[in-house]
Order: C-alpha cells, then structure tokens, then sequence
C-alpha cells in the first residue's frame, strides 16, 4: 500500500517525531547497556574506562558458562520438538475434519493466553504429583532437571509453531494440493514436494518464536528446574535479585547478540525463500 | 472403445444442498466435451467428481468402462487444468511439468524428453527455466495444459482455464486448444459459464442447471432447438413468445393470428416457442412476407444501433420480440412507433418446454 | 499409456459409490487427521490439560498447620479467601498497572504504526525490522537495562544532575515497574497494530476525504474503526502478560507494593500455601480467558 507523494503537512511533521522518540526509547536502554558492559568500573552507573575484563570474568565463569549450556540444551531440544509437534498440529487442524477438532483447537489457544506463573505452578504441581506417584514404584527415579524444564517448554510453545504455521497454510491455495493429488502424488509427496517448501518461511518463524520463548523464560523454568540445571536467564535474574554487578552486563550484552544474529538470519532466509514464494494463488 | 466417461444417476449432496442430482451423461472417446451453465449450476462440481476431488454421494462414475468408486485422485488416469493454473511458484517451469511424471516414477531420461516435448507442443521450451511468476497469464495457461497433457491421461478437465485472460488472448487460445486437442486426440471435459466458448470450441455440450443436465447436444442443435427454457434463454438471445395449440402443425397467438410450428401437444394446450432474434424478419404492415413464413403484427418500441446490426424491440400480442437485422442498405430500417409484421421460417422456431 | 498407476481392470471390489461409501470415505479422513494430530495432542493433553486440572484440583486442598498440601474433600476455603480485602488490593493493582500499560503502550503505538504503515515499501520494512530486533530480544536483559538505568547512580541520574536537577530516585517503585512493562510490551502491541494498518484499505479513506471529510474526522470514523482488529489484538498481548508480570516487578519494583505474579509465586515459596496459590493461579486464568472472550466479541461486533 502507498499513499504516494505526501505533502509535509504538520500531522506528518508530528508523526515522524513522535516514530523517532519512540524508536530513541525502544534503543537507548540497550545501547546504554552494552557501553556500560565495556565500562572498566565497578560501580554499574558510573564509567570510567572501555574495557574487555567483564567479558574475560564471564566466559571463566563456571556457573555462568554452565547455565548458558543448560539454556542452549533445553532450547534445542524445545525448539524441535515443538516445531514438529506444532507443524503437525497446524496440518490437523487446517486440512481435516475429525471427532474432536474444536476441543482440541480450543486447547491449542490455552498456552497463549495463559499467565506464566499460572503455567509455573501447573508445571511444578504436576511434575512434583508425577514424580512422587512414579518414584514410589521404585523402578525409576525422576527428578526436576533439563527433562522437566524442556517438557514444559515444550508445552507452551506448540501453540505458537501451531498459530504462526497455520496462518500460512490458511493463506495456501488449495488447488496446489489438489494439483499435487491430480499428478500422481500420494498424500505424504503432494506435503514433502509441494506444501511444505511453501509454509517453510513460517515453519522457520514458528521455531524462531518457540526458540525466543524458550530462552526468554524464567518463571516456568525456575518452578521446574533442579539443583545444578538453572538456565541463563533464571541465574541472571538471580543475581540481578542480590544486586546489579557489571558482569551480568557482559552477560546481557551476550544474549542480547545472540537475539540478534537469530533475527539476522532469519531475515536473510526469509529474502532468499520471498522471491520463490511471492505470489501465491497458483502463480495466477 | 468404451466411453470415455460415463456418468449413471450420480448425484453430489452437500449436507441439505442438492450440488448435483441425478446425472446421466456419456462422453465419448476423443471428444471436446463442454459443461456449460450459470455459477452454481453444479458443473464444477461435476468435474471435481471426474476427478476425485469430491465423491459422489451416490452412482456410478466409469472412465473407460473402470469404475472409479472411492479412488483418489493420484490414482485416476486424468489430468486437471485448474482455473488458478495451481502451478507450483517455488518450481520452474521444468520441474512442473516434470511433477507427474516424477510422481509416477518414470525413467529420469524418459523425463527429460517428454517436458520438452510437451512445452516444445505450447511453444514455451524456451522458458523452462522460469519461475511461473515470471510468466504472463497466457503463458502460465500453456504450461498448465502442458503438465497435464505430459502425463498422457485418459481424459483431460478444463475448469474455466481461460476466465482469467483477457478477451483477445481468450479467443485466439480458443482456437490453440480446440486445434490442440484434435491433434492430441485426448478426450477433453471442459467447464465453463461463456456460452460463446462452448459454441466455439466444443463437439457436444451439456447444459446444466441447479445441479441437473438440461440437454446435450452438438452446439447447432443446442442453439437452434433449445428444448427448454432455460437453455433457450441462457444460450445467445432468444424470443419466447407465448400461444395455445390449435393442431399438430399450428398454433395461435393471443390476437388472433396464426403461424406453423410442430407442437406435438393437444388442441388449447398453452405452448412457448422460441425464435432467435437474427431468424427474424421485419417488413412493412403493407408488404408481403415471403411465401411459407409465419407473421405476426406488433409495434416498434425501441431501436438500438449496434455498429454491424440494428436490434428492435417490437410489441406484438404474443410478447415482446427483439429483431436482429442487418445495418446494410438493402435492408429496410423502420422508426419507433412504426406498425411492422415480423416473419421466420417456421422451422427456425422451437416449442420449449419449461 | 506410460503410468502404472491405472486402476485395475474393472475390479469388482469397486462399485458405485452410495451415501453410505461416502461417509466411509469421510471417515478414513478423519482418521487420517487424528493420526497426524494425535502427538500433539497426547502431548498437549499430558503436559498441559492435566497440569491445568491438577491445579484445579489442589485449589480445593487444604493446606496443613505444617504447610503441607492435603486432599481431602472440596475445601472451598482458598477460594473463599480470594475475596479477602488484602487479595482484592493485589488484584485492583495489579489490573490498574496492566490497564495503565496497555494504554500507554496504544498511545505511544499507533502513531508510529500508522506512520509505519504509511511509508514506502523499502522504508516500512527498514521501520519494520527495527521494532522486531527489540521484540526478538531477550526480554529479562531489556528490563535489566531499565535497572541500570534508573539507579539513583544511574545514567538518566546523572543526566539530571548534570541539568542542574536531583538524582532520580524511581527505582522500585511502581513508576519503575510501569516504565519497565511499557518498555517490554510495547513491540507487542505495535506489531499487530502495524499488520492491521498496512493491511487496510486506503481508498476507503480517500473515498471519505472525497466526501468532504476533515483528516480528523476521516481517522475517527474511518481509519480507525478498520484498524481496530489490530487494536484487539495488541491490548489482549499486552494486558494479558501484564497482568501476571512477575519478572519486571521483581526486578523494578519496590517491596512494598506487591502484584499478583509475585503474590502467587509467594505461596509456593516462603508461604507455603499451595491451596491458596492454585486458587489464585487458577482464578487469574479464568479471568484473563473471560477477558480475552469478551474483548474478541466486543471487537467482532464493531467489524
């Protein structure tokens, strides 16, 4: 949509400053952050000198560099499975009709709109009910660890893969399935071949937003974690509890990149895949 | 050979909606087979059916004599053009037309060489390599028929493949299509709403209707002796004038006056018969009409100049009637308000039944 | 005739097709659809119906004189306890603070969408890519950042001494938290509300201009009306995990005014009142789902 050519009246003058405060605010705490993470001073507020030492502290620092493995695991392994889980969900739901769709589509929204301590407490209760019911059978030992914190993880980021991935297909033209069926293809090759190289830029999306989630979490994660299986944001956000020190600047500064570079490579697929996928309708 | 397609009692409910309803229809082998009707008449459906995109509620659905019953469609030996082309946008040309063939697993080198034949047949080999959207509406069109026709199906669907191009574009693939299917020999069932098309391109049509088969016939049977109303009115212009049955061969109109037609129907029974406008001929209340034709006395309301024809709207006792005549000077032209007899050759009109 | 993938010869086994085959067919796709939804399903049904009913359930224990969790019986006393004054206070709060939120968050939003929306294909998504880059980022660093921020000792408070003027003194309060939710949430809601206006319709717009309405009036009956899909969508992202924040008040604010997420997380720590912590869980749910009904039919009836 373009509006072409507009005059510069002073609504517009208005618009453009107000974006600009608004753009400053949205920047100016993280640029501050990351000066301050090369700040040679002790004291956070005050800065003396650029230096690297916080960053040497921290990539030396056990506990740190022991949580942020911990984050990468649990990521990993919640970002795939509910990529999958999540991609199958939207397929169901958009392409079938069966006994039960509407209460299960219904279940789908519940991770979304759900509050996090609401879902941190369900989580804890659960696992701690499950845990007491299987140990006492004394074949297995459960405890609360990665397995507990990535279970749940997965449970709250279906929903997201699921909604992310089923806009796409919603948008799909359907005769490109029903082209696939017309020349020969079985229902799993008409999918492989033909639907999911077109809902592959939200599959991506879906697992970028369930990986975000999973990294961003600390309520959840910290109901459900064990001794010795913290996540990097549930010990900064301990540690920012006892007090600010610079090395959680570092820190902060580090899973701040990492964002970055996630959204940067998203962004460079999505430019490579939109000039295969513009244009949709059957390329009519 | 066994028919190509031949539809018994299949009929198509969605829910309470009666889609299709009772469809008889046999198409034969080799031929341009048009389904013609308004939206919603069932003809899409009729087609999807053929296919296997829907599944008849009840009957009987055989290609070649081989009942299809509940096959899916990648197991049916047709091929469908889709009214959005449906061409795969993240595969080259190439790789569409390649697709069927893929699916079946036919020899990679075989492969090869029948894309290029096929897109050599719509004179596009030399886009192969192109993305679909890179390709105008027509060209899109051409490799839509051409990754269907690849597969060397049994029968070939045409939902409305031309709707989205534009007039000049449409007539002249038109012609490429029916010249392409008569040298491919494959049975064609084409759908349409575009009257003109049918006319143009097809061997038979079959007209539909709220869901049932009104008449099939070649397109000079289906135009000049339309037996209902419907197809009388959908196809081209018609006139539909209203008269009671004197005898076999003669009827009479409201006023009094009388005209030949063969009504088959009892003395006093209400007929409606059916003129195209161009059958038509107007002279003046005075002049003879030519020796055999029927007439009727009516009234010129309206006049319309068309460029290569003039269209009256003249008033008679048994309706209104829309005359088409020739715009050349040895055809006499007449005023609004002028008193006219209008005559046809008798065995130009059709007795409709509703 | 190159395909294998004829059907057999006139197979006896298939005949003509009758309503009852039909729905036989209907069937086998609906078995095909459970097939493909039933991991997921499972999954969401073992790790997130179940957890859900067993708060359910533990929101009717009672909790014992040693802060144990006992189930007998439909103890009702938790949820009699909601309507406690001290409970009440924590709600009202803690709604104020998400309504105060989401309204800060539209107000600072929609001018910069609908400026967004209204640029160049090559500017919007420039503009585009740097909202995502803030909504992408970890949000426990983004509302860190508030606290380094806001120190008496601060940057912004030496930028205020400097001008002559005192060291702030905002953090822990609940200005602080206010300041840290809008900060976190406000790409949730310029993002829909973005989708919503670039999506729109302008010729609606000029068609009303055309029609001798003022700019102003055309936003109001025109623009913003169409837009407001948009702002449902980002009020129920902001309000929503506003309501139960619990990391930005733990970070920003002060002791002594305390919402419902910490108040909740309270019970199943130092209070040891699982009961009442599950009812309170279980209530804001309920809540925050009637919320998220009404508005989507509230806002469905305005299209």
């Amino acid at each position: 949509m373009s509006v072409g050519v507009r005059s510069k009246s002073p609504t517009e003058r208005i618009l453009a400053v107000e974006a600009l405060i608004v753009f400053a605010f949205l920047y100016a705490p993280i640029l501050v952050l990351v000066a301050f993470s090369f700040n040679e001073n002790d004291n956070v507020g005050i800065w003396t000198r650029p230096s690297f030492k916080w960053y040497g502290e921290m990539f030396q620092n056990d506990a740190v560099m022991g949580a942020l493995r911990n984050s990468l695991i649990v990521a990993a392994i919640s970002t795939v499975v509910a990529t999958v889980l999540g991609t199958a969900t939207a397929v169901a739901l958009e392409r079938h009709r069966f006994v039960g769709k509407r209460t299960f589509d219904g279940l789908t929204y519940l991770p979304v709109i759900i509050p996090d301590v609401t879902m941190a407490v369900m989580m804890l209760l659960f696992f701690a009910a499950a845990f007491r019911m299987i140990n006492g059978l004394g074949i297995f030992h459960f405890q609360f660890g990665l397995g507990t914190i990535s279970l749940s993880h997965i449970a709250f980021s279906i929903s997201f893969v699921a909604i992310v991935v089923r806009a796409r297909l919603g948008q799909l033209d359907p005769s490109l399935e029903e082209a696939a069926a017309d020349l020969y293809a079985s229902r799993w090759m008409a999918f492989r071949k033909v639907t999911l190289p077109l809902i592959a830029p939200a599959v991506v999306g879906g697992a970028l937003l369930a990986l975000t989630v999973s990294l961003d979490d600390v309520v959840v994660t910290s109901f459900v974690a064990g001794p010795g299986a913290t996540t990097l944001p549930v010990y900064v956000f301990g540690l920012v509890r006892r007090g600010v020190t610079p090395l959680i600047n570092a820190v902060s500064v580090l899973m701040l990149g990492a964002s970055m570079v996630l959204v940067l490579v998203s962004l460079v697929f999505q430019r490579d895949r939109g000039a295969r996928t513009r244009s949709d309708a059957g390329g009519a | 050979m066994a028919n190509a397609v031949e539809l018994s009692g299949v009929s198509k409910h969605f829910g309470d909606i009666i889609a299709v309803d009772d469809l008889r229809l046999d198409i034969g082998d080799g031929e341009f087979f048009s389904l013609l009707g308004p939206s919603g008449c069932g003809k899409t459906t009729t087609l999807r059916m053929i296919a296997g995109f829907e599944y008849p509620t009840s009957g009987s659905l055989r290609i070649h004599g081989v009942e299809m019953g509940l096959l899916p469609p990648n197991k049916r030996p047709v091929n469908t053009v889709f009214q959005s082309y449906a061409l795969f946008p993240h595969m080259t040309v190439e790789e569409n037309v390649a697709f069927g063939l893929l699916m079946q697993k036919v020899d990679k080198g075989v492969i090869g060489e029948r894309v290029t034949r096929a897109l050599s047949q719509v004179q596009l080999a030399h886009r192969a390599e192109a993305k679909p959207t890179q390709l105008s509406g027509g060209q899109r069109q051409r490799i839509a028929l051409a990754r269907a026709l690849v597969n060397e199906p049994e029968v070939l669907l045409l939902d409305e493949p031309l709707g989205a191009l534009d007039l000049k574009l449409r007539q002249s693939m038109q012609i490429e299509l029916k010249e392409l299917q008569s040298r491919v020999g494959i049975t064609f069932v084409y759908v349409t709403h575009d009257q003109q098309e049918a006319l143009t391109m097809s061997d038979r049509i079959g007209v539909m209707n709220d869901g049932k088969l009104l008449q099939v016939d070649d397109p000079q049977t289906l135009y000049e002796h339309p037996t209902s109303r419907f197809v009388a009115d959908f196809i081209g212009e018609i006139n539909l004038l209203t008269a009671t049955v004197v005898d076999a061969t003669m009827i009479q109109f409201a006023d009094g006056q009388r005209a030949q037609a063969k009504t088959g129907g009892t003395a006093g029974d209400e007929v409606t018969i059916a003129i195209r406008p161009e059958r038509l001929g107007l002279h003046a209340l005075e002049e003879e009409a030519p020796t055999g034709r029927n007439t009727i006395e009516g009234t010129v309301t309206r006049r319309i100049y068309h460029g290569d024809v003039w269209f009256y709207d003249v008033h008679t006792a048994a309706g209104n009637l829309e005359v088409k005549e020739e715009n050349r000077p040895s055809v006499r032209r007449f005023d609004e308000g002028e008193r006219v007899k209008a005559s046809w050759n008798p065995l130009a009109s059709t007795v409709v039944v509703d | 005739m190159t395909t294998d993938l004829r059907p057999p010869e006139s197979d006896p086994e298939i005949t003509a097709v009758t309503p009852e085959l039909e729905r036989d067919a209907e069937k086998a796709d609906a078995r095909r659809g459970l097939l493909i939804a039933a991991p997921a399903a499972l999954f969401l049904i073992l790790f997130f119906a179940v957890p859900l009913v067993i708060v359910f359930v533990y929101s009717f224990a009672t909790r014992s004189s040693t802060g144990l969790t006992l189930l007998e019986g439909w103890n009702l006393e938790s949820y009699r306890r909601l309507f406690d004054p001290l409970v009440g206070e924590i709600a009202l709060r803690s709604v104020m603070l998400a309504l105060a939120t989401t309204v800060i968050c539209l107000v600072l939003s929609y001018p910069l969408a609908y400026y967004m929306a209204t640029r160049s294909a090559t500017v919007r998504n420039i503009m585009l890519v740097l909202v995502m880059i803030p909504f992408w980022s970890n949000f426990l660093v983004r509302t860190y950042a508030w606290r380094v921020l806001l120190g008496t000792e601060g940057p912004l408070s030496q930028l205020s001494q400097a001008l002559g003027g005192e060291p702030i003194r905002v953090l822990f309060t609940n200005t602080a938290v206010l300041i840290g939710l809008v900060y976190g949430f406000l790409p949730f809601m310029v993002l829909p509300l973005y989708a919503a206006l670039e999506r729109m319709d302008w010729s609606l717009v000029e068609a009303g201009r055309d029609l001798y309405a003022t700019g102003w009036t055309a936003f109001r009956k025109i623009t913003f009306p169409l837009s407001l899909p948009g702002v449902i969508a980002g009020s129920i992202l902001v309000f929503i995990p506003t309501l139960g924040a619990y990391v930005t008040p733990a970070i920003l604010g002060g002791a002594k005014t305390t919402l419902l997420g910490d108040y909740i997380v309270s019970q199943f720590l130092a209070a040891r009142n699982q009961p009442f912590g599950s009812a309170l869980s279980f209530a804001v749910l309920a809540v925050m789902l009637v919320a998220t009904i009404v508005y989507f039919r509230t806002g469905a009836k305005n299209l």
